[in-house]
């Protein structure tokens, strides 16, 4: 059924600015405070209170745009949103409207269909056009449960009230809910690298609205759009979106007729509910905000934001591919954050072997992390210490399977490998002669396991191979070990 | 102690001669506008914080520090700017509780230069008005007449002034809320250039056309008072940052050479021949000066009026949104969900000019309504204010009358809003193009009544208002004190 339709989807992000202080007045923009308590007659609408540009919003929705390919417009214009709701105190939101702070952008980024599993089928490269970003203020916050009248009355509070938004239009251009989350996911990770947004969906501080519809492939003509709300993490905007796409094919195939309206995304049932249709949608009579002149930047600010900019994942996962040689998989994980890619790349530098570097991290080190909850930041195990680890393998000095053991220890007490590998007793012997005589022993001392191994049961190896490092602490170069154990009950074999 | 006696330098000379106690006039102050409560030019009275403020004049004055300019000098300000603490009404139902936790940039500026705040001053509710009939705390009545409106919509500002209740008040001015009423009371009406002076604090009506600024009894105060309240202010985005000329200083300068544009559009049809003749004489008396006077058209001027009222009111539909009962405030009781405590809270708590140009303003930026509205305004907004730019190169300052009648009479005009608008025809031009504006008393009418004078000048340019002004105050010499018991 999917086959016949075209799917058509737009996404409207807001991701919250992470300046110190709020867009239009000096209230403290963190999260998680005593309700009301970071605000002042300017977050509060008190009559006669007027709003002042905070710079820094400026500085980073320059940084977002400039990330998107998007064009800083020289003199761009807030605008009221009018609307009444308790947790809007003006009466309006300032935001922009006819002149936007940044238009005409795109990304080029990888995506992919998922299989049952999840696991991406095929890679491809796509263009993804942005329509707008622009510059507003959030609402504060009705809160409906949890406090001491709850079953009488709503509470609002407005700390996240004038707290700074960068909202960021596409096109219409996503054709399946996979291509969304790719995007979505992409758009977090360059506003995580240029520094100006936390990109955390389940904390509110990335918020997802998504306008879906479909039509007949083939067609020109887009059909009714649907507005999705509520998307509040990367699994409910896909899963929103798989849902919503369902819905509308089968109304379409029984002959119902999409109708325009907003529709919430409810993760309980795992359905999408009608929430207003366009007849009851809001005039929000949007005109240029009077206490503001237009908002001015110039050539050399632009030009400055532009020297500071950050390499962006998606050239920095290519370039890895091509100077590490690393695999797309690793290279994209590897880049998933700015300081993953930084700890990746001193690791790589370090190490002076980039291959291992990306195995170290991704297969030992991310697991500790993970067990640890410990972001790669805070890792004690650094970047110039793991490199020394690696470079003590890629010099004979330890195992791989020593290095393993040593990582955890390292981990663990944030020694350096020469001090954990000198507790274990030493670094790995490789030499001959003492590896040739403790295998001498091992031999004398399993004469049925030898007996068993001459007449043909070969498998009996390992048990050998086990034997020796069991004998020398794990330290005996495993390498060395099956050449010589084999040579040796082989070689001896022939001679008696 | 007669208050009118004074102006506000040769007041603080007295006081810091010691001849005079700030504190004795402070109490007069307080005691007239005791004996004057039917005029109704005060909501609200704050004696213990004016006689402390006057209590630190004199402890100064006693120790012989230096005292600031505006020392001792009695000042009300106008019901629609924030005092913390101090009940802030702006004439409306919905604050008649309302205590501001903050205070407005211009009060803390005249505190700081010495000022002692007597009250809050009736106006029209939210400034929108022309007689101070829309007022919740009723109207105010002009000393001159009791039957006749001060003007509006800053009426108790103008009044508080004129009966010597105060040295000088703050108005504000969106399309001519202080020069209507002191043209109608006989007092100086100062509306500054759009900037100038800062609106933190000033619950805004429309925020591209309200500015504050000072009534005084003459010119000399009411520069005075400019200039202390003016500059730039970092937390007002519109005020601006042109440097604040020495206005005080201009009162002295001669006019010879200046050059005067008469707008032939200010003459026309609904002109009072009294006030007319009044006015023209005045121009005369800038001529006999030595200033030239040069016709000059202001070829939209006859847009104004719609176009005032489609800007003002968009902007008041917005700004007068936050009146919601939710944080301060009215709040109508008797609402079951959140709509009907919106509807019924604004419906009871604002009055009925005032929903009446939220409902005006709502329209005009209704989807739909917008470009043949609002847009169409602005472009024309943008065509007035070319209109001024064109004649400032043809002269100095612009002499118009600043109402086209005198003082009506109360109830005259409550029931046809229309005729009510165009009291504000002259004004409101000024205010479109963001240029300052004074009226300044020129004469009476024949029952009494006082006529005002209206100088228009370019942006920023304040000083040629005060020095033209000056010249035709002293030229004229009007004995400008209302028929009030004791002055």
């Amino acid at each position: 059924m999917r086959d016949k339709y075209e799917v058509v989807i737009g996404l409207e992000i807001h991701a919250q600015l992470k300046t110190e202080s709020k867009i239009f007045c000096s209230c403290s923009t963190r999260f998680g405070d005593e309700p009301n308590s970071n605000t002042c007659p300017v977050c509060l609408g008190l009559p006669g209170a007027l709003p002042v540009l905070n710079r820094a919003v400026v500085e980073m929705s320059a940084h977002a745009a400039l990330a998107l390919n998007l064009t800083i417009n020289q003199e761009s214009i807030f605008s009221r949103k009018n609307y009444f709701y308790p947790d809007l105190p003006k009466g309006y939101q300032i935001s922009q409207y006819d002149r936007p702070f940044s238009e005409r952008g795109w990304v080029e980024i990888p995506t992919s269909e998922r299989n049952e599993s999840g696991h991406a089928i095929e890679w491809k490269m796509k263009r993804f056009r942005i329509h707008r970003l622009h510059i507003e203020e959030d609402a504060g916050k009705s809160l409906h449960e949890g406090m001491r009248e709850s079953a009488s009355k709503s509470y609002v509070d407005l700390n996240r009230s004038g707290v700074p938004l960068a909202e960021i239009v596409s096109e219409p251009d996503f054709r399946s809910s996979w291509e969304a989350y790719d995007y979505v996911q992409y758009l977090r990770r360059a506003l995580q690298y240029t520094d100006v947004c936390d990109g955390n969906m389940e904390e509110g501080n990335l918020r997802c609205d998504a306008n879906v519809s479909i039509m007949p492939r083939g067609a020109e003509k887009f059909g009714t759009k649907v507005e999705l709300k509520n998307l509040n993490s990367f699994r409910f905007l896909q899963r929103a979106l798989e849902y919503e796409i369902d819905r509308q094919i089968a109304a379409v195939e029984s002959g119902e007729r999409i109708i325009q309206e907003t529709r919430l995304w409810n993760e309980r049932d795992s359905k999408t509910y009608s929430m207003r249709s366009k007849e009851e949608a809001h005039d929000y009579r949007y005109f240029p905000e009077p206490d503001l002149p237009p908002l001015v930047v110039s050539e050399t600010m632009i030009e400055h934001v532009r020297q500071s900019m950050p390499e962006l994942p998606e050239a920095r996962r290519r370039r890895l591919i091509e100077q590490y040689s690393l695999s797309p998989d690793d290279a994209a994980q590897l880049t998933d954050t700015r300081t993953m890619a930084d700890f990746y790349e001193a690791t790589a530098r370090a190490s002076a072997n980039p291959k291992s570097a990306a195995n170290w991290i991704l297969n030992e080190l991310v697991r500790e992390l993970k067990n640890t909850g410990t972001d790669i930041s805070a890792s004690p195990v650094g970047a110039e210490s793991l490199g020394a680890m690696i470079r003590k393998i890629d010099d004979q000095t330890i195992s791989g399977k020593m290095a393993k053991d040593a990582l955890i220890e390292m981990y663990k007490s944030g020694k350096s490998v020469d001090e954990v590998v000198s507790e274990m007793g030493g670094g790995q012997v490789s030499d001959e002669g003492a590896i040739r005589e403790m295998a001498r022993q091992v031999i004398a001392s399993n004469p049925r396991q030898l007996e068993q191994y001459r007449s043909g049961k070969s498998t009996l190896l390992g048990f050998f191979v086990g034997q020796m490092m069991k004998a020398s602490g794990g330290r005996a170069n495993p390498q060395v070990v099956n050449r010589v154990i084999k040579e040796m009950l082989e070689g001896e074999g022939q001679q008696n | 102690m007669e208050l009118r006696d004074f102006t506000i330098n040769s007041l603080r000379q007295r006081i810091k001669a010691r001849e005079i106690k700030a504190t004795d006039v402070c109490h007069a102050s307080l005691e007239r506008a005791e004996k004057l409560t039917d005029l109704n030019a005060f909501i609200t009275l704050t004696p213990d914080r004016a006689l402390k403020q006057a209590a630190e004049i004199d402890l100064a004055a006693d120790a012989g520090r230096p005292l600031p300019p505006l020392a001792g000098a009695v000042i009300a300000i106008k019901d629609n700017m924030v005092i913390r603490g101090v009940r802030t009404t702006a004439g409306s139902k919905i604050l008649f509780n309302y205590k501001p936790p903050y205070t407005a940039t211009v009060v803390e500026r005249l505190e700081a230069a010495g000022a002692v705040i007597i009250g809050k001053t009736n106006c029209d509710e939210f400034a929108m008005g022309s007689s101070n009939e829309n007022s919740a705390y009723g109207p105010v009545k002009n000393p001159w007449d009791r039957e006749r409106v001060p003007g509006g919509s800053s009426g108790g500002s103008a009044v508080a002034v004129s009966t010597g209740i105060a040295l000088a008040a703050l108005g504000s001015d969106t399309g001519g809320s202080i020069r209507q009423p002191a043209s109608l009371t006989g007092v100086v009406g100062f509306k500054p250039t759009y900037g100038r002076v800062s609106r933190y604090g000033l619950i805004a009506f429309g925020s591209s056309l309200d500015q504050i600024g000072p009534f005084a009894n003459s010119v000399e105060d009411a520069a005075l008072v400019l200039s202390i309240i003016a500059g730039r202010d970092p937390i007002d985005s519109t005020s601006s940052d042109a440097p604040v000329d020495d206005y005080l200083g201009a009162a002295k300068g001669d006019v010879r050479g200046l050059r005067v544009g008469v707008p032939r559009q200010y003459y026309g049809t609904g002109l009072d021949e009294e006030v007319r003749a009044s006015v023209e004489s005045a121009i005369k008396k800038l001529e006999d000066l030595g200033a030239t006077v040069v016709d000059i058209s202001l070829p939209n001027t006859e847009y104004a009026v719609p176009v005032y009222y489609l800007i003002a009111t968009a902007e008041a539909s917005s700004n007068l949104a936050r009146f919601d009962g939710v944080r301060y405030g009215f709040r109508a009781e008797e609402a079951d969900t959140l709509k009907s405590m919106y509807s019924r809270t604004r419906d009871q708590g604002f009055g009925a000019e005032v929903k009446r140009r939220i409902m005006l303003g709502t329209y005009a930026l209704s989807a739909g309504y917008y470009d043949a509205y609002y847009g169409k305004a602005q472009r024309v907004r943008s065509l007035i204010e070319r209109d001024f730019r064109n004649a400032f190169e043809m002269c100095d300052v612009i002499a118009t009358p600043t109402s086209p009648t005198p003082a009506f009479r109360l109830g005259e005009k409550t029931d046809d809003p229309l005729e009510m608008y165009l009291s504000d025809i002259y004004t409101i031009t000024a205010n479109l193009a963001g240029v300052p504006g004074v009226s300044l008393p020129c004469g009476f009418t024949s029952n009494g009544l006082p006529i005002g004078l209206q100088l228009i000048g370019r942006r920023f340019d304040e000083t040629t208002l005060v020095r033209a002004a000056s010249n035709i105050e002293q030229a004229i010499d009007l004995d400008t004190k209302p028929p009030v018991e004791g002055l």
